[in-house]
């Protein structure tokens, strides 16, 4: 079975995602900081496949991405890195990125190298949703494949029903209009938005993104969805870190427990 | 009746689809966060720039504050030197110096028509960026430009300009810091203002509908043509017709009522660059595949690994490594044929003109000037080469070549 099906199982609160840029700040990172999220106690691991020009992130993301291309990354690279991933790493693991490094792959020797590694979802900003319905969908299945959707504060009730009707998995929950990195702290606007969608009775799981960066915000969006998704504020701490291993077990400890 | 009437509702082969495509390219690759804005434009551009009252202030302002239409001028010298009958269609001639402002004005009605009071924009040369602030100083809407750190350096009078006009220019110090990045930051702005704020995009790129919204605003370029020319010659059609493309609106409003008139020639002028082997070029039919950049699938230059590349031009408006997804259907298509015009070409023929015909070209429309040496026109062959731009804010590079 899928394992981020499998997650959400057994498991509606508290979910904690944790977002990185694969070949940051090293090229040779990537396995290290899988590795040490599933000691830390992470449930999902969302790597970013970088990318030369990614439109929905902030700075911080941005630049991280620009380092790791630098360094060297592309999706080969990252698939070779993952190669042996499934006999040291049992959570779930998603890949995110935009669409146009994909196509270059070719959609089908990406989702067959995704299912070779074991990955479990993809998250894919910019492919349109009618697009992958009608022409992505059949693949992803084929190979297993889990494809994530955002929604926004902005996102109309009929189109997030739509959404919910062709995803499997879980919906990623943009907590207000912005890049990654912009926002901080959970406001009453946003409380609002979050219950309404609630109210929707919606068949998959949400964790909310965006503005999540530590046990506070963790906690106050857990209190409105299955869980939450920390990005920008995980590569800052990447990027300062001096053993991976140990900084990445602190902070994640920090953000569960306080 | 107005170009947009004529062609509204019209499928043709070069026309965009319902799904915002033009045959393999187009599409609205855009994430979430754009999506309620996107949507909202798709649902009404149509309607709203066909309605009397919009076609009536659109029409006013491109004739009274434009001052169109522009000049269809017949170079005699030119024509001369080429041996053939070259007419410069003088959009150089437009308020603010290029044909941008077509585009601008007929977006920041349809803001207003929506409810937006805030403008974002990007801009390469600045002339994009220039047209956007003066019609937000016209309308009285705030105005932020996004602006390569680079093109802030070599284009330094526009940024003046923009300054002075009240608008608000940021610089994108991202990836190569020209064209590309200044979009990328202007698509960001958007994101994390979608409710207030209209993107006004300065080309025939971005998702669906912004290339075709932004060809039928540029259309009035060659519903101009058409008439002038026939006025002149008697003829129906030219045998050519000539432009530059970057992302490529002016070469969009040139083409626009010839794409389906096969006996028109298309020709498309990219940026060369120090020539397309050398690394240093923005050629991207030459040098580019199908790829998504900014909302829509187009050709695109780009890595193996789909990284896209950074381009160069010696022209800051041609400095992109894409074109709008119609050029790409023409590319593809064959409908139009491309060039790859070096910097040192463009600068040749910029100066070139200016000899013989006393006119001072952007470099972005020297690029199309340079076409005229490998076109080999008949003596009794018409050719209508887009004079885009003026080149006051290039003569800091043309005297490095003095």
């Amino acid at each position: 079975m899928n394992r981020i099906t499998k997650l959400f199982q057994t498991r509606l609160h508290n979910v904690l995602n944790l977002y990185f840029t694969a070949g940051y700040p090293k090229l040779a990172d990537t396995m290290p900081i899988l590795e040490a999220l599933q000691e830390a106690g992470a449930d999902i691991a969302e790597i970013g496949m970088p990318y030369s020009d990614p439109v929905a992130d902030g700075e911080t993301i941005q630049q991280s991405n620009q380092i790791a291309l630098d360094n060297g990354m592309s999706l080969k690279v990252l698939f070779e890195q993952l190669a042996g991933m499934r006999s040291k790493v049992q959570i779930p693991v998603i890949l995110m990125g935009y669409i146009n490094p994909v196509l270059q792959f070719g959609i089908e020797n990406f989702c067959q190298k995704c299912q070779e590694v074991g990955v479990d979802g993809l998250i894919l900003p910019d492919l349109p949703m009618d697009e992958y319905y009608e022409e992505y969908k059949p693949v992803f299945d084929k190979y297993g494949l889990l494809n994530i959707f955002l929604i926004t504060p902005q996102t109309t009730a009929a189109r997030i029903r739509r959404i919910d009707e062709i995803s499997d998995g879980f919906i990623y929950m943009v907590s207000s209009a912005s890049v990654t990195g912009k926002t901080s702290g959970i406001s009453d606007e946003m409380e609002a938005y979050f219950n309404r969608v609630n109210a929707m009775n919606l068949k998959n799981p949400r964790l909310i993104g965006f503005g999540i960066k530590d046990h506070a915000t963790f906690t106050k969006a857990s209190e409105y969805a299955a869980g939450a998704i920390i990005g920008s504020q995980f590569i800052r701490v990447l990027q300062s870190a001096s053993d991976i291993r140990a900084d990445v077990v602190e902070y994640i400890k920090s953000v569960k427990i306080g | 009746m107005t170009s947009i009437e004529q062609h509204k509702g019209q499928e043709t082969a070069f026309g965009v689809n319902a799904k915002g495509y033009y045959g393999k390219f187009g599409g609205a690759y855009i994430p979430e966060m754009l999506y309620p804005n996107v949507e909202e434009l798709q649902q009404n551009y149509l309607q709203i720039i066909s309605q009397p009252d919009f076609q009536e202030e659109f029409q006013d302002l491109l004739k009274n504050y434009v001052g169109r239409p522009t000049p269809l001028y017949f170079a005699n010298r030119l024509s001369e030197k080429y041996k053939t009958n070259i007419y410069l269609k003088r959009e150089d001639l437009c308020h603010t110096g290029a044909h941008k402002v077509n585009n601008t004005i007929g977006q920041i009605l349809l803001a207003k028509r929506l409810g937006k009071h805030k403008i974002v924009a990007e801009t390469g040369a600045g002339q994009h960026g220039v047209a956007t602030a003066t019609v937000c100083a016209l309308m009285g809407l705030e105005c932020i430009v996004y602006m390569g750190e680079i093109d802030i350096q070599r284009q330094a009078p526009n940024v003046a300009r923009m300054k002075m006009l009240g608008a608000e220019v940021r610089p994108a110090s991202s990836g190569s810091k020209t064209l590309k990045d200044a979009t990328n930051e202007a698509l960001r702005h958007w994101i994390n203002n979608p409710v207030d704020t209209h993107y006004i995009i300065g080309s025939v790129v971005g998702p669906h509908p912004y290339p075709d919204m932004v060809a039928r605003f540029q259309s009035v370029i060659s519903e101009e043509i058409r008439s002038q020319l026939f006025e002149k010659t008697g003829k129906e059609n030219p045998d050519y017709v000539i432009a530059c493309v970057g992302g490529g609106s002016n070469a969009a409003g040139a083409f626009y009522h010839f794409l389906d008139e096969p006996d028109v020639k298309l020709i498309a002028a990219e940026a060369g660059g120090h020539g397309i082997h050398s690394g240093m070029s923005a050629a991207t039919t030459f040098l580019g595949k199908p790829g998504v950049l900014h909302g829509s699938k187009s050709i695109l230059m780009q890595t193996e690994d789909g990284q896209v590349v950074e381009p160069h031009s010696i022209s800051a408006g041609l400095d992109y490594p894409g074109i709008g997804p119609l050029h790409a259907h023409l590319w593809d298509s064959g409908r139009a044929k491309f060039y790859a015009i070096t910097d040192d070409e463009s600068i040749e023929a910029g100066f070139e003109l200016t000899k013989l015909e006393g006119i001072i070209p952007a470099i972005e429309s020297a690029h199309a000037l340079s076409v005229l040496k490998y076109l080999n026109a008949g003596a009794n062959e018409t050719v209508v080469v887009n004079l885009s731009g003026r080149g006051d804010k290039d003569l800091a590079t043309y005297m490095k070549y003095l």
